[in-house]
């Protein structure tokens, strides 16, 4: 198994560990829920260097990102992230990402750590007649996330990088206690924060300065647990669960992730086809209206008639509620509309609601 | 840590017998695996169990676990402060966290159940 730098930190702090997607990784420190909150109302830091990072370098690396991502790259100047996907040819999710441009003839792609090696092969494959050089990066990575709204007084003692003046979706170089980093304003939370990361091989005193700092402002470690949960709430994909190379961007409700504007793109043909035509189903948030928790691939019904299965499903620890998400006809994914979940063996009911559930007000 | 006048099953689940009654619940173990626990499902009063039959599910953030009869009886009552409070299964599963009371029907079975002392052996076992 594989273990991150910050594998000894967690094992000091008493976390509980599992096996994830080949990573030795924390699940949750004093309880997904302390976690979850600690992190809505003040601050969360997490070890994510099990995320995967791919170098694209060379004279042709805005030209061929642009082939892969059906977002528009060439928006993004030196300095500014885009939230994008990994399309196959029929314009269904390989992954989802982030691509981060360094400059014009250097981009750097954040993909899931399940993900990492099945995305840089299929990379690999499309470089065809492009001058560009791929580095799977990933294992020499490490990655932190700090997030919460107390994430800049905690942050900017440790650093450098002017954290407040910071756009969100931009990132900047600099040191984080020492060593040398890429700061981002970004993360998985719902929150205002940063993402970390670093080739430096000694990490350890990002982590420790970071919890220093933090502890006295209500900083708490969030394991994978509430990394989850957190996720959910703001109602942000997970790979496998929500997106998966069956469903297209448009499906997934992110069709503002293509541009077709742009020019060809691998699956854009498809795309476009399916964007004239209209979808036939599209993912929603849904609370459930009876007592208990409905999980992914728990059976649902619409009008009685089976219609698939729950993609993620949670207790929701800030909202304290049942929710979850669930690919619905067209027709009925209008905000109200009732359906059924079955929970072992009985039906509950559950309706569309707007999301993301949770949404943050500073 | 665990109560000398309980008793265990290896899916740990824990029984106390008073006369003809038995209080059961979950171990510290138990809980402490779960996580916070958030949703309790509970049977009716009435309800005719067997040993090893499933008598509810208890949901924590992460996982559902089915908790399993220890005895063979009947339900007379179950912990209604669960419903709003599930997190007293965390708090205090040896206490207040309990989860139903039920008449036993036999004796039979609760010989095999484990004294505190083997079960904290046991537990050592899984642990390694």
């Amino acid at each position: 198994m594989k273990q991150t730098r910050f594998n000894a930190h967690h094992r000091k702090l008493g976390a509980k560990m599992v096996e994830f997607c080949g990573w030795d990784m924390p699940v949750e420190y004093k309880g997904i829920i302390d976690e979850h909150v600690a992190c809505r109302t003040a601050a969360g830091l997490f070890d994510v260097s099990h995320m995967g990072e791919i170098h694209v370098a060379g004279k042709d690396a805005l030209a061929f990102v642009q082939h892969i991502s059906p977002n528009d790259v060439a928006r993004l100047l030196p300095g500014m992230i885009q939230y994008s996907a990994l399309m196959t040819d029929k314009g269904t999710y390989v992954d989802d990402m982030l691509v981060y441009c360094v400059h014009p003839e250097f981009y750097l792609l954040v993909v899931n750590a399940a993900n990492t090696d099945k995305d840089f092969a299929y990379i690999a494959a499309q470089k065809g007649a492009f001058s560009v050089a791929l580095d799977n990066a990933s294992d020499r990575y490490s990655q932190l996330a700090l997030q919460g709204r107390q994430a800049i007084p905690i942050l900017q003692p440790l650093t450098d990088v002017p954290l407040a003046g910071m756009k969100s979706f931009t990132f900047a170089f600099g040191k984080v206690a020492g060593k040398n980093c890429l700061v981002s304003r970004t993360g998985y939370t719902g929150e205002d924060g940063f993402e970390i990361y670093t080739l430096d091989p000694d990490p350890g005193v990002i982590w420790d300065s970071i919890m220093e700092k933090g502890t006295p402002l209500g900083l708490q470690p969030v394991g994978l647990g509430a990394r989850d949960t957190l996720r959910l709430e703001a109602r942000l994909p997970l790979y496998g669960n929500d997106i998966d190379d069956t469903t297209t961007p448009i499906e997934a409700d992110f069709k503002w992730i293509i541009k077709f504007k742009k020019g060809d793109f691998l699956g854009r043909d498809v795309l476009v086809k399916q964007n004239e035509q209209g979808i036939q189903r599209k993912l929603v948030g849904f609370d459930l209206l009876d007592r208990g928790i409905a999980r992914a691939h728990y059976p649902v019904f619409v009008d009685g008639v089976p219609a698939g299965q729950v993609c993620s499903g949670t207790f929701a620890p800030l909202l304290k509620k049942a929710i979850g998400t669930v690919y619905l006809p067209i027709a009925k994914t209008a905000v109200g509309t009732e359906f059924e979940i079955a929970i072992r063996d009985k039906k509950v009911r559950a309706k569309v609601v707007p999301s993301p559930f949770y949404k943050r007000e500073y | 840590m665990y109560p000398q006048d309980f008793k265990f099953t290896k899916d740990h689940e824990w029984v106390k017998v008073d006369g003809d009654t038995a209080v059961v619940g979950i171990s510290d173990f138990a809980q402490k695996h779960l996580g916070d626990v958030v949703f309790v499902e509970l049977p009716a009063v009435g309800t005719k169990l067997a040993v090893h039959q499933t008598i509810g599910t208890i949901e924590s953030v992460k996982a559902v676990s089915e908790v399993f009869s220890p005895a063979a009886g009947e339900v007379v009552e179950t912990n209604s402060a669960l419903a709003d409070a599930p997190e007293t299964i965390n708090q205090d599963p040896h206490g207040t966290g309990w989860i139903l009371k039920m008449k036993l029907a036999d004796r039979g079975g609760l010989d095999a159940l484990m004294a505190a002392t083997d079960y904290e052996k046991y537990l050592e076992g899984l642990e390694h």
